[in-house]
């Protein structure tokens, strides 16, 4: 593998679980909801997969095991913000405080035991293309995944008519009511993917990225994906970019450290920040295109009127 | 109303204990502040390792309590003071940022002893300080690393630039030079002590930059699972790391804190504690090199004497002649480095290819 | 069965007051169900988490310390929220105030004055606004969403701080650590009485929410960020720039924040470190909304939530539960809290599934709710 390649995948590996878990809040925002408990749903899905991998023996089991805990997570904050109308802001970040408690507690058993790491799933023919073909097609099975979510996710919301009624609640939950559509049980719906997507994520720190279980392994990477959404202007492709500029930037710095420049490494870790922050004000220096596609009842309560 | 503060009174009363301030006939409680997680299977999970390790070899006459994520800053000195409250006799406290807090506390407590891990401050004759020479261990890995590396560079993962991981680093070199003088380190800081994420990428940076052994100075096993992966050796850190790595791990240096532990809470039984500073290493097993594993017989003979040497006082790691990094010399031939300068190590030896923020 | 929310046609007076009763009480039947589960006796561990926490004169002063920088963070958001502006960098103000207000202390550390301590808690201020008006410019002119921009600001100050401490503000005489000089005896905000570490900060926070109260009750000002958050087409028409509040807010909230800050660094930990704050920008966010964004419902959210850290730890030490089931025992307070808020504004009717059907959508549009 050349430097060039290698450093590719390394970016791909490390924007995986960003492009996972913001695809799903993407959703979950777009809906009109948002849900600040990505971290906390993102280690629960990491922790509960590697428990599945290791108790099966299998990582598949364990994927769709970080899944469906990141999904029953979300439930909790569905039914909090939803169905009692608390403050989605509040118990976003209540959600993280639990989760990071509960997942330790569920851990602990699991402490200092090696993971099993989901298996790499060449395409056949293209993954021996060279350059890019192990970067895109010798990946494993959340790589493929996290593409096919963000290629799944456009589609739907702009080409299909659920994803119009989607994000007609998003943009006003009044109006979309008033003409028959499902507002809550559409944000319900949301709402599951957000948390599902967020296990991926999480399940991909405890099998592919560093297979195994510690405590606050997520680091922080859920925070990441919530800025990602806003980075992205709530659009799928747009989201997709931004999660590996983060990562090329991550990469890029580590790669310039060892090459031994001489700034002080400080300076280099702000680097994918500062980025971010850049290039998001060069694109949203155009107006229209953001107000146009914030999601104008973001976190506003809904509560049907009879 | 009245009724129920009454009934509360009652069961503070219950529950609250008064703080026996000296030990009781023949029983000690130790209490321990951990800075991370026990579950991060690194400096926590060892010092933890060491608090179970005393239960087991004192029984019934020992009582333990511990705190774990306990910030540095404004939380620990309400921390340590809440354990000087519920009676325990000694209390650990395992993180440099303890530091004032715990000198704070110590004051108003002189009954009780005080444990700081690898500071510096004992401003009351209830502290006492310990730490580990790791940097011994850091020679033997840094030889073992020049002997099996084919591309003659080794990547380094730093945490932060202090004294400990600068001592590290020079004597990883130091030892490395000794086999091969022209052996090259590749650095890479993450800024964090504990993220298994970004350690794993600064590992797979530079295995793509071209090393082909790997040693960190971070405490999650990341790298190790990624040295494993690419198929290139790798040292272990904090504890040992082979399951993670069993074809991949050379060695690893194990902090044990259980020895130190055992010694002085019994110290506290015997009656005998007094203000001590510690700093010991593979002599006295507070330093432990996990089995040399993966490599010729040769190597491990090598590997296995200078450890002895290094055991017996004979060789110190830092004897010179060495270089600063700037060429200039730090120490004669001969000369063996203070252990006051290695305290507060801040400069590199000669050829390693990094700067240190000053 | 089907939970469904009927809009009050006032909030209110009745449950403002009793949700957080009814909230701790499902927390009590929970945290029971918890520790009976865990094998600990119930009764003890409430105990400990409730109330041994509050017996006690030294630990009222901790929980003064760690209450004031929430309530002070909590506060300057509450504006923020208030007025629209999605302010979740409050951390990295902190930080930089903090920073900003070490400035005397660190470099000129030779020089004790009564000077001292007002220059420092200026600066501070100054600082931690100077830094929130980033995303504020950014969002104002540039249109660049806060939400992202001052978020990874926190990043940024976070490492600017551990580059200070390691570099060019590292203590001469401190052997190489990451740690700056201890402040001078003047450059130390003094304790509010002998005794006990609660420092002024708490003071800072409890004149601040007042002052807040009384701008958002009486205040012209207090009017403009309630009708600019409301809407700011509103807002518009009484002739309230929407421009101009961002950076208000911002500013304000900024302030308040390094004010939190240059407190704790000065009052409670005496040098900067390389951390200076457990994450009390992210967790004021929660007392922001749990003190339902009024600043005097802040003091009493800001009290509680220092109160459930101080419980987990009694309760770690005394009945041996590990700080995870601390941590998850808080993250129940917090949603039955906030679940319990909910009868502020809203009946709850359960309906039977046939009862159910016949709600049939109503197809007035909905007016704005909040």
């Amino acid at each position: 593998m050349g430097l060039f390649e290698a450093i590719l995948f390394s970016v791909m590996t490390a924007a995986t679980p960003l492009v996972l878990a913001a695809i799903g809040e993407l959703v979950v925002e777009r809906s009109g909801v948002l849900n600040l408990g990505v971290e906390g749903m993102m280690i629960m899905g990491a922790v509960v997969a590697f428990a599945g991998a290791q108790l099966s023996g299998s990582a598949f089991v364990g994927v769709l095991c970080g899944l469906l805990a990141g999904a029953a997570f979300s439930l909790l904050f569905g039914f909090l913000t939803l169905t009692l109308v608390a403050n989605q802001v509040a118990t976003g970040l209540a959600l993280t405080i639990l989760g990071l408690g509960l997942s330790g507690m569920i851990g602990e058993r699991f402490i200092g035991l090696p993971g099993v790491r989901l298996p790499v799933l060449n395409v056949p023919g293209l993954s021996d293309v060279p350059i890019v073909g192990r970067v895109l097609f010798g990946q494993d099975l959340l790589f493929y995944l996290s593409i096919a979510l963000v290629v799944g996710v456009a589609w739907f919301l702009f080409r299909t008519r659920a994803g119009l009624k989607l994000r007609a609640i998003g943009d006003n939950h009044g109006s979309a009511h008033a003409l028959g559509v499902p507002v809550i049980r559409t944000r319900y719906l949301a709402v599951l993917f957000g948390g599902a997507c967020a296990g991926l994520a999480g399940a991909h720190l405890s099998l592919v990225y560093t297979p195994q279980w510690v405590e606050n392994m997520s680091a922080g990477r859920g925070w990441i994906a919530l800025a990602l959404v806003v980075f992205a202007s709530w659009r799928p492709w747009r989201l997709l970019a931004g999660a590996y500029l983060f990562g090329a930037v991550s990469i890029g710095q580590l790669h310039a450290q060892a090459l031994g420049i001489g700034i002080p490494s400080q300076f280099m870790s702000m680097l994918p920040y500062l980025a971010t922050i850049l290039v998001l004000v060069l694109i949203s220096m155009d107006r229209r295109l953001t107000l146009i596609n914030r999601p104008a009842s973001l976190a506003q309560p809904f509560v049907p009127e009879r | 109303m009245k009724k129920t503060i009454l009934a509360l009174a009652a069961t503070a009363s219950m529950f609250a204990m008064a703080a026996p301030a000296q030990a009781q006939m023949g029983q000690v409680k130790a209490c321990f502040i951990y800075v991370g997680p026990i579950g991060d299977f690194g400096w926590s999970y060892q010092h933890d390792q060491g608090r179970l390790y005393v239960e087991e070899q004192l029984g019934d006459k020992v009582e333990t309590a511990y705190l774990e994520s306990v910030p540095e800053g404004a939380d620990a000195e309400r921390a340590i003071e809440r354990f000087a409250r519920s009676g325990c006799n000694i209390i650990f406290t395992t993180s440099f940022g303890y530091m004032d807090a715990t000198n704070a506390v110590a004051e108003r407590y002189p009954d009780i002893k005080f444990e700081h891990a690898t500071g510096y401050k004992r401003e009351h004759p209830n502290v006492a300080t310990y730490d580990s020479r790791f940097y011994q261990g850091r020679y033997i890995i840094g030889q073992i690393a020049a002997e099996m590396s084919e591309t003659g560079s080794a990547g380094y993962i730093g945490s932060f630039p202090i004294p400990e991981v600068v001592q590290g680093i020079n004597a990883f070199l130091l030892g490395a030079q000794s086999i091969n003088p022209d052996f090259e380190l590749k650095i890479v800081w993450v800024n964090s002590w504990f993220d298994p994420g970004r350690e794993a990428d600064a590992a797979r940076a530079l295995i793509d930059q071209g090393v082909d052994i790997l040693t960190q100075h971070t405490d999650s096993t990341g790298p190790m699972q990624v040295a494993a992966e690419r198929g290139i050796y790798a040292f272990g850190q904090a504890s040992d790391m082979a399951e993670f790595g069993p074809e991949t791990q050379l060695t690893s240096i194990v902090d044990d804190w259980g020895p130190y532990y055992l010694e002085r809470i019994q110290a506290v039984l015997d009656g005998t504690w007094e203000q001590t500073e510690t700093w010991a290493g593979l002599a006295e097993g507070h330093v432990v090199m996990a089995e040399y594993a993966n490599m010729p017989d040769e190597v491990k003979a090598q590997a296995e004497a200078t450890e002895a040497s290094i055991e017996s006082g004979e060789f110190h790691p830092f004897t010179g002649p060495i270089n600063k990094q700037d060429g200039s010399e730090w120490l004669a031939d001969g000369a063996v480095a203070e252990d006051s300068e290695l305290r507060s190590l801040n400069f590199y030896v000669e050829g390693v290819d990094d700067e240190l923020p000053q | 069965m089907r939970i469904e929310l009927e809009k009050r046609p006032e909030r209110s007076k009745l449950f403002s007051i009793l949700s957080p009763f009814i909230a701790l009480g499902l927390t009590l039947i929970a945290g029971a169900i918890l520790f009976l589960s865990l094998g600990k006796n119930p009764v003890e561990a409430l105990f400990f988490f409730f109330i041994d926490p509050l017996l006690y004169g030294w630990s009222l002063h901790e929980l003064a310390v760690k209450a004031a920088p929430l309530i002070l963070i909590a506060v300057g958001l509450s504006v923020c929220f208030r007025s629209n502006n999605w302010n979740i960098g409050a951390e990295g103000q902190f930080v930089m105030g903090a920073v900003a207000g070490s400035v005397i202390p660190v470099v000129f550390h030779e020089w004790q004055s009564l000077l001292v301590l007002p220059l420092m808690m200026i600066s501070a201020m100054l600082g931690g606004a100077a830094y929130a008006a980033i995303p504020a410019l950014l969002k104002a002119r540039l249109n660049t969403n806060e939400i992202l921009s001052s978020l990874m600001l926190v990043y940024v100050a976070q490492l600017f701080l551990d580059w200070l401490v390691r570099g060019p503000w590292r203590n001469p005489e401190g052997f190489n650590f990451p740690e700056t000089r201890n402040f001078n005896a003047s450059a130390i905000l003094p304790e509010i009485v002998d005794g006990g570490r609660a420092h002024f900060g708490l003071v800072f926070a409890i004149i601040a929410a007042l002052l807040t109260w009384f701008m958002m009750r009486h205040t012209l000002k207090g009017f403009e960020i309630a009708v600019l958050g409301q809407s700011q087409r509103a807002g518009r028409f009484a002739g309230f720039s929407a421009a101009r509040m961002v950076i208000f807010a911002f500013l304000f909230s900024g302030a308040l924040a390094g004010l939190a800050g240059i407190s704790e660094v000065s009052g409670a930990i005496g040098q900067l470190r390389p951390v200076i704050s457990p994450g009390y920008g992210f967790t004021a966010i929660i007392v922001a909304f749990l003190g339902r964004l009024n600043p005097l419902g802040i003091v009493a959210a800001g009290l509680v939530l220092a109160l459930t850290y101080l419980g987990g730890e009694a309760a770690q030490i005394s009945i041996g539960v590990s700080d995870k089931v601390a941590r998850l025992f808080q993250g129940a307070l917090l949603f039955f809290v906030l679940a319990c808020d909910t009868l502020i504004h809203y009946r709850i009717r359960i309906r039977r599934p046939a009862a159910a059907g016949s709600a049939i959508a109503d197809a007035r549009p909905q007016a704005e709710t909040n």
